[in-house]
């Protein structure tokens, strides 16, 4: 099993009347409501909480992209990512990821993925979203119809540049360049892994299976409502007689908050998680997905959005909804352990992306639950599914020896030559 | 009466609606597409030998993933004009189609002398950002595209059945289809740089505008009406963007004057 460590990074500070005021917390969101003073101690809590998981064993630490978005603050993933390449030691560094259609041109991404992992001694992960409409369509100005065309091209340029050894000219529809050679190039070869974030189109589950990436469903819906979605995921690998169904062709991502007790995560983090699916995914539905930007198919399948709130919106839920729901995973490390198991192999998914901040949460609670996970929780869930250990065609192959930052050697001192001598 | 017959062009099988007798004249839809029972068509129909194609995802012309941008749809315009047989149409578009009927003309000044530009996209005024289209939720629509609301909130929904459990999946594949294609032209902005070649356009052009239009606000149409030599501008009073539909007479009545 994979534990990475996710934080959003929504900003904690949207007001109370949030939902009442604002029509969207993403996109057309008030300027006014961030606060750039603020903002530089909630980047430094958000950024030392990753370095934090790293001390406590979490296999990876996550970050991903969102654009003009109250619960992202995050438009730049790789300079977070770079962050923490320095500051931890042994945690993947899971970028989840780079919208590669967004990037003008996308050796941009492939340039900036081979930085993080030469800095990091080959700890990246890499993850090409497609981007939400609200994302790339919205706020990026993608065409919706043609979103899916520049990504494929965007992902091909790249894995071209990360592979091929000598310049080549790239004469694509919508990226011409006479001379494609970046440098650097990354560490892990052919080239870092590659997780595909999905909503369940089923082109995106042929994508996955025919280059061997692995498929990751970040859904905020928990585990329990993304059984469909994952078995006709699991269907399609064996229509196309993938090789074999290794539990780390897919990736899950869950809310989880773990307490001493049942009732002690109730009365911690309920508030928190009260902000995050009342304030956070107050999404305007006008933004959730501009025509065009699923395929047809898609839609007939009836997969609809992953925005799209339950019956009766998040805002009518309550904590006990939430954890009957399946939509957070609370409580005592038994109780969450019970529940983890029951996503993993209910599921069959080797890479957990962790959601262990929530909301406002602030950081010594996020600490307390991550490191209750982390000594109580994630040992007893290593080997769920042990015929799949030891499958590593979608995690990093960091270097055996690695550089460890802020070790200079003293400065060059003639003094010190001469003694020497 | 309509009939629906198929032209074919280099990369769509494009359906088409056909009627009436006398010149002929060519009609492009807006965003919202066209039904076989439309009142401007009829009227069209009672004096022009009327030709009205369902562009690429509209009705049962199926999308066209080769065709993507606007030097594309409007040789396809052109590509159909041939596919009927006809030497200078009169060239009509509502919206969407105004747009591209426009860049046909501009594309090609010599092929069309007479040109009906309907409340067309196709220029941004800064002063006037319009409202994005692509974010309105349905019941947000009849506001934006008409005079009246709450009668073209019927016109919009009759015959259809939102009782249908399939309703919903129908109507998120249509809008998908449709909305998709027009994205190409109009998203995020309906601009393709069409200011720059109004100047080239020829044709005795008429410019039709709801003077409610919410859509594409009427200040659109003197900017029009600047760029193209000689255009003459009518403003319809108590119509929305849908002018097509609230005051089918009155635009074509103005076609007529085209001579």
């Amino acid at each position: 099993m994979k534990f990475t460590w996710f934080n959003l990074m929504p900003w904690p500070y949207l007001p109370d009347d949030f939902r009442e005021k604002n029509r969207s917390v993403w996109v057309d969101i008030d300027q006014r409501l961030f606060d750039p003073e603020k903002s530089h101690e909630v980047y430094n809590t958000y950024m030392d909480l990753l370095e934090y998981a790293d001390t406590l064993g979490f296999d990876g630490v996550g970050v991903n992209e969102h654009h003009q978005n109250g619960y992202g603050i995050m438009p730049s993933p790789n300079i977070i990512a770079a962050g923490l390449a320095r500051r931890t030691q042994n945690a993947a560094i899971v970028v989840l990821g780079n919208s590669i259609a967004l990037y003008n041109p996308p050796v941009r991404v492939a340039e900036e993925f081979a930085m993080l992992d030469c800095i990091s001694g080959g700890r990246l992960v890499a993850g090409f979203p497609v981007g939400t409409s609200m994302d790339t369509n919205y706020c990026y100005g993608q065409i919706p119809a043609l979103t899916r065309e520049k990504y494929a091209e965007a992902h091909d340029l790249i894995i071209r540049a990360w592979t091929e050894r000598d310049p080549f000219a790239f004469n694509g529809r919508y990226n011409k360049l006479r001379h494609v050679n970046i440098w650097p190039r990354p560490i892990q070869q052919p080239h870092p892994p590659i997780h595909i974030p999905g909503g369940g189109s089923v082109e995106t589950y042929d994508f996955c299976i025919d280059n061997t990436y692995s498929y990751s469903y970040l859904s905020f819906s928990g585990y329990i409502r993304a059984k469909a979605l994952m078995q006709g995921y699991w269907d399609r690998v064996a229509e196309r007689n993938a090789p074999d169904a290794s539990p780390y062709r897919a990736g899950f991502a869950q809310t989880i908050l773990v307490a001493e007790t049942d009732e002690e995560a109730e009365r911690l983090y309920s508030e928190h998680v009260n902000y995050f699916y009342n304030r956070c995914l107050h999404v305007y539905p006008g933004f959730a997905d501009a025509p065009g930007y699923r395929t047809i198919k898609t839609i007939q399948t009836g997969a609809l959005s992953q925005y799209a709130p339950p019956r009766g919106a998040y805002g009518e839920l309550t904590w006990k909804d939430l954890i009957e729901g399946g939509h957070i995973i609370a409580g005592s490390p038994e109780t969450v352990r019970q529940r983890m198991e029951d996503l993993i192999k209910g599921l069959n998914v080797g890479n957990i992306f962790c959601l262990m901040h929530v909301g406002n949460m602030p950081a010594d609670k996020c600490m307390y639950s991550s490191k209750l996970f982390a000594e109580k929780v994630m040992p007893k869930l290593r080997n769920v599914l042990p015929e799949c250990e030891g499958d590593g065609r979608f995690w990093c192959k960091p270097l055996p020896k690695r550089a460890t930052a802020g070790t200079l050697p003293q400065p060059y001192s003639p003094e010190r030559v001469a003694e020497a001598v | 009466m309509m009939t629906l017959k198929t032209a074919k062009t280099r990369h769509a099988d494009v359906r088409y609606l056909e009627g009436g007798a006398g010149e002929p004249l060519v009609f492009l839809h807006g965003a919202g597409g066209v039904t076989p029972d439309d009142p401007l068509l009829a009227e069209l129909a009672m004096t022009h030998h009327v030709f009205a194609p369902y562009l690429p995802g509209y009705g049962e012309t199926e999308d066209c993933p080769e065709l993507r941008d606007m030097l594309d749809y409007t040789l396809l315009g052109w590509d159909l004009v041939k596919a009927f047989g006809l030497t200078n149409p009169i060239l009509v578009g509502h919206s969407m189609g105004g747009m591209i009927a426009a860049e046909m003309a501009a594309i090609a000044p010599n092929d069309v002398s007479r040109l009906a530009l309907i409340a067309p996209a196709g220029l941004w005024l800064e002063d006037h950002p319009l409202p994005d289209m692509f974010t309105l939720m349905p019941y947000e629509m009849p506001a934006y595209l008409f005079h009246d609301a709450e009668a073209g909130s019927k016109l919009m929904t009759s015959g259809l059945d939102m009782d249908d459990p399939k309703f919903l999946q129908n109507y998120l594949i249509r809008n998908a289809r449709q909305m998709g294609m027009a994205g190409k032209l109009l998203f995020p902005i309906p601009e393709r740089g069409l200011a720059q070649r109004l100047y080239r356009i020829q044709a005795n052009t008429v410019i039709v505008w709801g003077a409610s239009d919410k859509l594409i606000p009427p200040i659109y149409g003197p900017a029009f009406e600047s760029g193209i030599a000689g255009a003459r501008l009518i403003s319809v009073p108590e119509a929305g963007h849908m002018v097509t539909l609230e005051k089918p007479g009155v635009v074509a009545e103005a076609i007529a004057g085209l001579g």
